[in-house]
């Protein structure tokens, strides 16, 4: 057993003039769920093409398991899933069709690709649909159909590329409950997403990428508590409470902002602090309402880079 | 940092396994899209409504101003209209491809334990089930518009082979091109100019003797044509041997040549 189930030193890919990954390099202990995050144009499409064998890199190495995804691609294929940006099934074969046939075409034999099939149908909860036509079904369906078609085979390590990107909360949730289930089963995930939600809701550790390089690792509270600024709203019932407010947080050491009976509270320390800055507060009239803002990714994102997320649209698969 | 651990490159698998399994893929794979073209029979339709057309405007509307001395242009026409069939159905496989191409499933088959070549084998086998209906289905409708083949069934077979093999041959062409365009409608674009001047420079309509010069001579050097000219003399039974195999020469260079070229393609796409 590996300790590590992907590998990846020093990967470099470049589309023509435009350098996708430069230098990159990270590590996915077997059996946690990690979570690459950077915004469009990162390089998070083309990091998960190259590990699972669909992109070859220009440079570095990578490996899944201990074996080499350019030079054993073949085995490294057997024990992968794959799940892209977008539900590649085929609109017009039916749920149970489509599985069937990824689990031949993944060598799992014909009869245990039916069986496979059917059980997949269930867990995903497309029982009822299996036998109409994907192309009515709803974008949340054809998501979870998707997932399933990457899991045929039992692959202990899944690639999701943005796996809810476009779907309503709802399915959403459905998603992430599938991916909770898989990682207490044991399975590697390695996914990518815009969300910092998404990786706070899922993942053991966050890889931040940024122009083709690792920004920084974490967890995603490491992170939200190195990075993010917490903005505390407190509305008070008086513009002269949060004025009296602004004052004491100013004295006890809080960066705060008074706007007529509303008051703003920037924290670095997450949002951790709010007791104590309640408490500085003991002597006031309560607030009408507190509100906390948690970091986004965009904030540790401008923190780590210095720039506001480029948006330069996806990177060719 | 540890280094990655270097693992010797698994040897081949046995080449008797590697044929087996890209059979296998190949059967699943164009199971698959004669699936999909059931589901979708609009696209059959509109592959036999075109040369229906084209039959019906040739023996009616213009058929009449073309001389063709010593046959009845309908026995003339037949040839043509089977071998513009196929050419205008072999859009069909780079359409299909550079769909898939797009919905991502492409991505997926490329991280699957797959055959490569199955991807595309199964793709064009397919297309020829899909040339032998819509072929079936123009052979039905000369027959009712008056076409009999004058030496008889058994060379009307040995034309319409002639016919299958240069539509596999061109389902080639158009695997390669499907996978280097962007879209379905890319597809169909570049496809469609193609055809009509191999189409409409041929014999298929009009005799070739009846264009000037510098028409002729592209027009009676390429492989619609070919085919066009090897399919009469079987059907209106001439000597036909030498015809016969410029047809099947095209056929099998141009199935060479862009089976090689797509399977170059397809594997250099994770480029």
């Amino acid at each position: 057993m590996n300790e590590f189930a992907i590998e990846a030193e020093g990967l470099r890919k470049a589309f023509g003039s435009v350098t996708a990954l430069d230098g990159l390099t990270l590590r996915v202990p077997t059996g946690s769920v990690v979570g690459l995050l950077g915004p469009n144009g990162s390089g998070k499409t083309t990091t998960v093409s190259i590990l699972s064998t669909a992109l070859r890199p220009d440079g570095g190495r990578a490996a899944v398991r201990g074996l080499d995804v350019v030079a054993d691609a073949a085995r490294v294929r057997a024990a992968i899933g794959f799940a892209g940006q977008f539900a590649a099934v085929d609109p017009n074969l039916t749920g149970r069709e489509n599985l069937t046939l990824i689990g031949r075409l993944s060598r799992v034999g014909r009869r245990p690709a039916r069986a496979r099939a059917e059980q997949l149908l269930d867990v995903f909860g497309l029982g009822d649909a299996a036998d109409r036509l994907v192309r009515g079904y709803s974008g949340g369906m054809r998501r979870r159909l998707d997932l399933a078609a990457a899991l045929v085979h039992r692959p202990p390590v899944l690639f999701l590329d943005e796996p809810t990107t476009g779907l309503d909360p709802e399915s959403r949730f459905q998603l992430w409950e599938s991916v909770r289930d898989l990682a207490r089963a044991g399975t590697t995930v390695l996914l990518t997403t815009q969300y910092l939600e998404e990786a706070d809701a899922l993942t053991d550790q966050v890889v931040i990428i940024a122009a083709g390089r690792v920004a920084d690792t974490g967890t995603p509270r490491q992170l939200k508590e190195r990075f993010g600024t917490v903005v505390f709203t407190l509305d008070f019932a008086a513009p002269a409470d949060a004025l009296a407010a602004s004052r004491l947080l100013a004295a006890a050491g809080y960066q705060a902002e008074a706007d007529r009976a509303g008051l703003r509270v920037r924290s670095d320390s997450g949002s951790g602090a709010l007791p104590g800055l309640l408490r500085a507060l003991d002597r006031l009239p309560d607030p009408v309402s507190v509100g906390v803002r948690e970091p986004t990714l965009d904030d540790v994102f401008l923190t780590l880079t210095g720039q506001v997320p480029a948006s330069q649209g996806g990177i060719p698969a | 940092m540890t280094a990655i651990p270097v693992v010797a490159r698994t040897p081949a698998r046995p080449a008797l396994e590697r044929l087996t399994n890209a059979i296998w893929d190949t059967i699943d794979v164009s199971g698959r899209n004669l699936r999909s073209l059931t589901r979708n029979p609009q696209a059959l339709i509109f592959a036999t409504i075109q040369p229906m057309i084209f039959v019906l405007l040739f023996r009616y509307a213009f058929g009449g101003a073309i001389k063709v001395p010593g046959v009845s242009y309908v026995d003339f026409l037949m040839p043509g209209v089977f071998a513009q069939s196929v050419a205008f159905g072999a859009i069909g496989t780079a359409v299909g491809l550079s769909a898939d191409l797009r919905s991502g499933l492409l991505v997926r088959f490329r991280t699957l334990p797959m055959s490569r070549i199955a991807v595309l084998a199964g793709r064009t086998l397919a297309d020829l089930a899909r040339n032998l209906v819509v072929v079936a289905v123009m052979l039905g409708v000369g027959y009712a518009v008056g076409f009999r083949s004058p030496a008889g069934a058994t060379a009307l077979l040995a034309a319409l082979g002639l016919v299958i093999a240069f539509a596999y041959a061109l389902s080639w062409a158009f695997t390669a091109l499907g996978l280097r365009v962007s879209d379905p409608e890319a597809a169909q674009g570049a496809g469609v100019p193609v055809v009509f001047l191999l189409v409409f420079t041929s014999s298929a309509f009009v005799p070739s003797a009846d264009m000037p010069g510098w028409l002729q001579a592209f027009g009676t050097h390429q492989p619609v044509n070919a085919l066009v000219v090897a399919e009469r003399a079987l059907i209106f039974g001439q000597p036909a041997a030498h015809d016969v195999l410029i047809s099947l020469a095209w056929s099998g260079g141009l199935l060479l040549a862009f089976a090689a070229l797509s399977l170059r393609v397809y594997t250099r796409m994770n480029r």
